[in-house]
C-alpha cells in the first residue's frame, strides 16, 4: 500500500489519524447518545439513566412502538412521504427542462433567461412577501401545494444538472436531430437515459430538502392532520403537549427520553437508509480520493 | 458518456420523429427567428419553469413595494397607500436594530472565522492519511449530519444539553457542578448556535478543499520531499497555498451572506429568554409577521436582500480582481 520510510512518517501518520479519530467520536457520539437513549428500557432509565452503552440483548423497542402505536406518527410519516415523493416529482419536472434549455448554447434568449433565474439567487424579498402570494392570493392555507410548489426549483440544482448536460458531447445531439429528431425526443430520448446519475443526485437533493422541510409546513398548515413529521418531531421535542402527541402514561412501557430519542430516530432513519446512494454519488469523479499514486 | 445507448435510442427517434420541417420555415425570416424556430421544442419546454419563476420569484419581488405601503389585507397590495421610507426609518431608530444586526453579524461570521479553520484542517488530514478505508469511512460519518434537518439536531442537542438529562450536564454534574441550561442561558446560547453549525456543517463544506487538494500535481510534493522538506513544511508550502483560492472564494460568498445567520437553526433552537443574544433579521421578520405588522416586516425583510445583494456583487468584483476568480 505504502512505505513507511522512517519513524517521521509513522508520527506524521499516528498525528494525523488520531486527529481524523477524535472528528470521528465528535460526531459520532451525539448520534450514538441517541440511539442508546432510545433503547434504555425504563427500569434502567429509572435506576441509572442512559447507560453509555448496552448489549444489544439489553434493548428495548418499547419507546419505537409506543410512538408507532399513536396515530399521529403514522399519519405524520405518510404526509411528509406525500410531500417528498411530490415534491422531488415536481422538482425534477421544472429542472430538468430548465437545465436542458439552458445548457443548448444555441437557443436564442439563454443569457437573459441564465440571468434572470440567477438575479432571484442573488436578490431575497423575504418571507412576507412570498406569503402574501401563497397565503392570500393563492390560499393555500392547509394545502400541500404550499410546501410543495413555492420551493420547487433550486437554482444551484439547475446549474449542477445545466453544467452536466454541457458535457453531454454535442455530436450525440446533432446525430439525433440529424436523423429528424426534435429538442423534445433529443431530451427523452437521448439526453434523459445517459444522465441517471446527475438525476438520481439531484433528485435525492431535493428528496432531503422537502423530508427535512419543516417551516413553511408550519407557516402554512394549520390543520394537525397535515402535520408532516419534522413538526411532529419539534412537537414531540419541545413538548408542551407533549401528552397530545403520545399517551406515555398509559402503559409506561419507557420513558419520556427514550419516546422523544425514539421519534428522533424514526424521523432520521429514511435519511440515513438513503444517504449510502446519495454519498455513493457525489464523492464520484474528483471527490473519490486516493487518486494520486 | 457510454458509446452503447445510442444506437437504440436513435432507431426509436427515428421512428417517432416527424419530417424535417426546415422547408417550412419562411425564407424571409431572419438568422434569429430561424434559430428560435428551430429551437421551438425548447421554448416549450421552457413554459412551466419560466412560469414558475415569474410566479413564485417574481410576483414577491412585486409584492415587496408593500415596504413602501401601509399594508392593509382588506386593500391588497396595489390598492394600500404610499408611505414613503417611514417603515425604514421606524427599523433603522428602532432600539432593537442595533440588536439585531449584531446578533446576525456574530453568527454569520462566527460560523465563517472559527468554521473554516476546523474545515481546512479536517480537510488536509483526510488527504494527509494513508489508511484508505479509515479516511472513507471518516469522509462517510462526516458528511452525514449535513442531511440532517435542524429539527433532528435539535433532538441531538438535548440529548447532550438538555438540563435534566443531557450527557454534557450528567458530566458536569458527576464532577460536582450545576447543570448549565445551554439552550436557554444567553451566555451560552450563542456558543451552541456556532458551534452545533461547526458540527453539522464542516464535513460537508471540507469537499471543496480536498477537491483543491487533490488537484495540486503530486509532482510538487515529490521535489519537496527530495529536497528534504518534512511532513509539516510541504503542507504549509504546498497544500496551504493550494486551497487559497478555494479559502477566498468561500469567504467572499460568505461575507456577501453576512445578513444570512441560518434561520431554520435559529427559529428551531431559541425561545424568549435568550432572545437579547439570539434574535436575528430573519426571527425578528418572521415574528413582525405573526404580529400582522406586513410593511415593517417586508421593509427590513428587503433592506436585507439590497444589502445581500450589493455585497455579493461586491464580493465578486473582489474574487475577480484579486483571486482570478469568479462566484457566478
Amino acid at each position: 500500500m505504502f512505505r513507511m520510510k522512517d519513524r517521521d512518517e509513522w508520527s506524521f501518520q499516528l498525528v494525523v489519524n488520531g486527529l481524523l479519530l477524535v472528528v470521528l467520536l465528535i460526531i459520532v457520539i451525539p448520534l450514538w447518545r441517541v440511539i442508546m437513549t432510545s433503547v434504555t428500557p425504563l427500569d434502567v432509565y429509572m435506576r441509572v439513566g442512559v447507560p453509555f452503552f448496552q448489549w444489544p440483548g439489553d434493548w428495548s423497542f418499547g419507546a419505537f412502538q409506543q410512538m408507532l402505536s399513536h396515530p399521529d406518527f403514522p399519519r405524520a410519516a405518510l404526509n411528509s412521504v406525500i410531500i417528498t415523493v411530490c415534491g422531488t416529482a415536481v422538482s425534477l419536472t421544472l429542472t430538468v427542462p430548465l437545465a436542458y434549455a439552458l445548457s443548448t448554447r444555441t437557443l436564442p434568449g439563454r443569457t437573459v433567461i441564465t440571468a434572470m433565474i440567477l438575479f432571484t439567487f442573488l436578490f431575497h424579498v423575504g418571507l412576507i412577501p412570498t406569503y402574501l402570494l401563497v397565503a392570500k392570493t393563492l390560499g393555500w392555507i392547509d394545502n400541500m401545494l404550499a410546501i410543495i410548489i413555492p420551493p420547487a426549483v433550486g437554482v444551484t440544482n439547475v446549474l449542477v444538472m445545466r453544467n452536466f448536460f454541457e458535457g453531454i458531447p454535442d455530436e450525440i445531439k446533432e446525430a439525433a436531430r440529424m436523423d429528424g429528431a426534435n429538442d423534445l425526443q433529443v431530451l427523452l430520448q437521448v439526453i434523459l437515459p445517459l444522465s441517471k446519475p446527475i438525476l438520481l443526485t439531484i433528485g435525492l437533493f431535493y428528496a432531503v430538502y422537502y423530508w427535512n422541510e419543516f417551516f413553511t409546513p408550519i407557516l402554512y398548515l394549520n390543520d394537525s392532520d397535515l402535520m408532516p413529521l419534522p413538526v411532529l418531531l419539534r412537537n414531540i421535542l419541545i413538548g408542551q403537549n407533549f401528552s397530545e402527541y403520545v399517551e406515555y402514561d398509559v402503559s409506561r412501557v419507557a420513558s419520556i427520553e427514550s419516546l422523544k430519542a425514539a421519534a428522533v430516530m424514526l424521523t432520521m432513519v429514511p435519511m440515513i437508509a438513503v444517504y449510502p446512494w446519495i454519498q455513493r454519488y457525489f464523492t464520484k469523479g474528483t471527490l473519490v480520493g486516493g487518486v494520486k499514486e | 458518456m457510454g458509446q452503447y445507448v445510442h444506437r437504440s435510442t436513435l432507431a426509436t427517434a427515428r421512428v417517432l420523429s416527424a419530417p424535417t420541417r426546415r422547408a417550412l420555415v419562411p425564407e424571409r425570416l431572419g438568422r434569429l427567428a430561424r434559430e428560435m424556430w428551430k429551437h421551438r421544442w425548447l421554448y416549450l419546454l421552457l413554459v412551466p419553469p419560466l412560469t414558475y419563476y415569474v410566479i413564485f420569484r417574481y410576483i414577491p419581488i412585486y409584492n415587496a413595494q408593500i415596504a413602501f405601503k401601509d399594508f392593509r389585507p382588506l386593500l391588497g397590495v396595489e390598492g394600500s397607500a404610499w408611505v414613503g421610507f417611514e417603515h425604514f426609518q421606524t427599523f433603522f431608530h428602532s432600539y432593537y436594530f442595533t440588536d439585531l444586526i449584531v446578533n446576525t453579524v456574530v453568527f454569520s461570521t462566527g460560523k465563517l472565522v472559527l468554521g473554516m479553520p476546523v474545515a481546512i484542517v479536517l480537510a488536509i488530514a483526510i488527504h494527509e492519511s494513508r489508511f484508505m478505508f479509515f479516511r472513507s469511512l471518516v469522509q462517510t460519518v462526516t458528511y452525514l449530519p449535513h442531511f440532517l434537518s435542524w429539527v433532528i439536531m435539535l433532538g441531538l442537542l438535548l440529548g447532550l444539553l438538555s438540563p435534566s438529562s443531557g450527557m454534557i450536564n450528567e458530566g458536569i454534574q458527576a464532577a460536582g457542578g450545576q447543570p448549565i441550561p445551554f439552550l436557554t442561558s444567553p451566555d451560552w446560547f450563542r456558543q451552541v448556535v456556532i458551534s452545533s453549525d461547526i458540527w453539522k456543517d464542516t464535513g460537508w463544506s471540507t469537499i471543496l478543499y480536498l477537491a483543491a487538494l487533490l488537484g495540486i500535481s503530486p509532482d510538487l510534493y515529490e521535489a519537496a520531499a527530495v529536497d528534504g522538506a518534512s511532513r509539516w513544511r510541504r503542507i504549509w508550502h504546498i497544500s496551504l497555498p493550494g486551497i487559497v483560492p478555494v479559502m477566498v472564494l468561500i469567504t467572499l460568498l460568505r461575507l456577501g451572506n453576512i445578513l444570512d445567520a441560518g434561520f431554520n437553526q435559529i427559529f428551531i433552537l431559541y425561545s424568549v429568554p435568550v432572545y437579547s443574544v439570539g434574535d436575528i433579521i430573519d426571527t425578528w421578520v418572521y415574528r413582525s409577521m405573526l404580529d400582522f405588522q406586513f410593511s415593517v416586516g417586508t421593509a427590513v425583510g428587503l433592506f436585507k436582500g439590497v444589502f445581500g445583494l450589493v455585497l455579493i456583487l461586491v464580493a465578486n468584483q473582489v474574487a475577480k480582481r484579486t483571486a482570478n476568480q469568479s462566484l457566478f
